[in-house]
């Protein structure tokens, strides 16, 4: 009965559906599948002191939290940037608006030998791809959202004799705060794939090279808790921006 | 409504400031290579892409990576399209399990599901087998999420009133729900679409036998640059006529 009742809360039924996936993980891993391509979720928890034990693991790991920090705040600035420069010129944005959104719909992925090219196979060149996947939607949000300020609360502002620099600073500012988050997290999701895919490509260095050897020695064990590792290390960034956006989004209520 | 000569004017102007950002674009991309001696290994000329690039049509040598790319496309797209909508439907049938199962998928989705990728060409080997489980599995969440939307929140008073009417279940599905739920449903498709093309093209670039992407990588290690651009551009027109037909097919059944 307490059971059934428990059940009828979302998020026990969610965790439930959660445990279940991995229950059958474990038993499709421990009694069916062939090990060399599978091992147990319970093993792969036992093996991550193991997967940190395996020497340049943690360094690697560091690296690419480094450059997911400093390509995400690369991206904010720029985006930000280049944002309220296209976005506050209603010429400048009907200039070149189209030619971001060009850019923006390209497939990215398809220069990424390029960036390596130029950038060499360190750091750099995964900050870039990062950086080129994540200003992108946070200068198409930030524009949208300088756009969608009311006219009338520009025009009283200025009838009023506000400068330009007041205007920005306390009218179009406060605006903006709502789609300046939402962007920050379509900002977030895109230097995670734009530097994850840059580090897997790289396979000479960095998770791309343990990957892939993981891989080649078909060690599921180690490749799925690095991968965990990763994946968790994208779900608390992820989560961070979300929350914020929730709690600033909120705020904006007109 | 026609455009006033002042509104007119200034289209005119800020389409001349893009033709003119384009055209220093390629001023500046010749002079680096002419002028300013930029290495052909960095940046090739301009003249020599173009050629490449009427070679690579010409010969007609891009057939081959392009029926592999564009057959995982589909096969991927045609997988996750099906799956994503049924799943979708039987999970936006119940308020209970809309509010179980969307957190969840919105949440899987937020990861870079590429991570992945190692895992896959593990389970599923180098060839095209990876890259279509992969790209089906990146587009199911879209679609899914998308379609669980669509269903999930049509308004309850026409619900209420075509049951009133004495609506058949499939008189309420035919006639309610489904025109509801259908745009919702075809902008999920077309973000599946586009994911699924990207992370097609990115797992040949990452690991593969053949493909677009992979044909990229292999002229970059060859340091053939000229014609690895010339690749480039091809790919990108390819994304871009694919990404205009899906528009316009959302845009037709939007309408219907």
């Amino acid at each position: 009965m307490a059971l059934r009742r428990a059940m009828r809360r979302p998020w026990v039924a969610r965790l439930a559906v959660i445990a279940l996936l991995f229950c059958l993980w474990e038993i499709a891993a421990r009694w069916f599948v062939d090990p060399m391509f599978l091992s147990p979720p319970s093993r792969v928890f036992m093996s991550l002191p193991a997967v940190f034990e395996t020497r340049g693991v943690p360094a690697a790991l560091r690296l690419t939290f480094w450059e997911l920090a400093v390509a995400f705040a690369l991206s904010v600035v720029i985006g930000l940037v280049v944002g309220l420069a296209v976005g506050l010129q209603p010429f400048a944005r009907k200039s070149f608006m189209p030619i971001i959104l060009l850019l923006y719909g390209t497939p990215q992925v398809t220069i990424l030998p390029l960036f390596i090219l130029y950038f060499g196979i360190g750091p750099a060149s995964k900050i870039a791809f990062g950086v080129s996947h994540g200003f992108f939607p946070i200068i198409v949000v930030i524009v949208a959202g300088v756009q969608n300020i009311k006219p009338i609360l520009l025009t009283s502002a200025r009838s009023m004799g506000a400068s330009r620099w007041l205007v920005l600073r306390h009218v179009i500012f406060p605006h903006m705060i709502p789609s300046f988050f939402a962007g920050m997290r379509l900002g977030m999701t895109g230097v995670l794939l734009g530097v994850l895919l840059a580090e897997l490509y790289v396979s000479t260095a960095g998770i791309g090279h343990f990957t892939t050897l993981f891989t080649q020695n078909f060690d599921p064990t180690r490749l799925l808790g690095l991968i965990s590792v990763l994946a968790a290390m994208a779900i608390v960034l992820n989560e961070i921006v979300r929350r914020a956006e929730v709690h600033f989004g909120r705020w904006h209520a007109d | 409504m026609t455009p006033s000569r002042k509104e007119r004017q200034g289209r005119l102007a800020s389409r001349a400031v893009q033709a003119t950002f384009l055209i220093v674009l390629i001023v500046l991309w010749y002079l680096a290579t002419t002028r300013w001696r930029v290495s052909p290994l960095l940046l090739p000329n301009p003249v020599t892409v173009l050629h490449n690039f009427w070679d690579i049509l010409r010969t007609g040598e891009f057939i081959g990576d392009l029926r592999v790319t564009l057959t995982e496309l589909a096969a991927a797209f045609a997988i996750a399209a099906t799956s994503g909508v049924t799943v979708g439907y039987l999970i936006s049938r119940s308020q209970y399990r809309i509010r179980v199962f969307e957190p969840l998928f919105a949440g899987i989705y937020s990861i870079p599901i590429i991570l992945f990728l190692p895992l896959y060409v593990l389970f599923f080997g180098l060839g095209p087998a990876s890259k279509i489980a992969l790209g089906a599995t990146i587009s199911f969440f879209p679609i899914a999420l998308n379609t669980i939307a669509g269903f999930g929140y049509v308004d309850k008073t026409f619900v209420v009133a075509a049951r009133s009417m004495g609506a058949s279940d499939y008189q309420l599905f035919r006639h309610v729900l489904m025109p509801a739920a259908l745009p919702i449903i075809l902008s999920g498709m077309r973000i599946g679409f586009t994911v699924a093309l990207l992370s097609i093209i990115g797992s040949e670039t990452i690991a593969s036998l053949a493909g677009l992407g992979h044909r990229i990588v292999h002229l970059a290690e060859g340091m053939e640059i000229a014609r690895m651009f010339a690749y480039i551009v091809f790919v990108v027109f390819i994304a871009m006529i694919l990404n205009t037909c899906v528009s316009v097919l959302e845009a037709r059944g939007k309408r219907f």
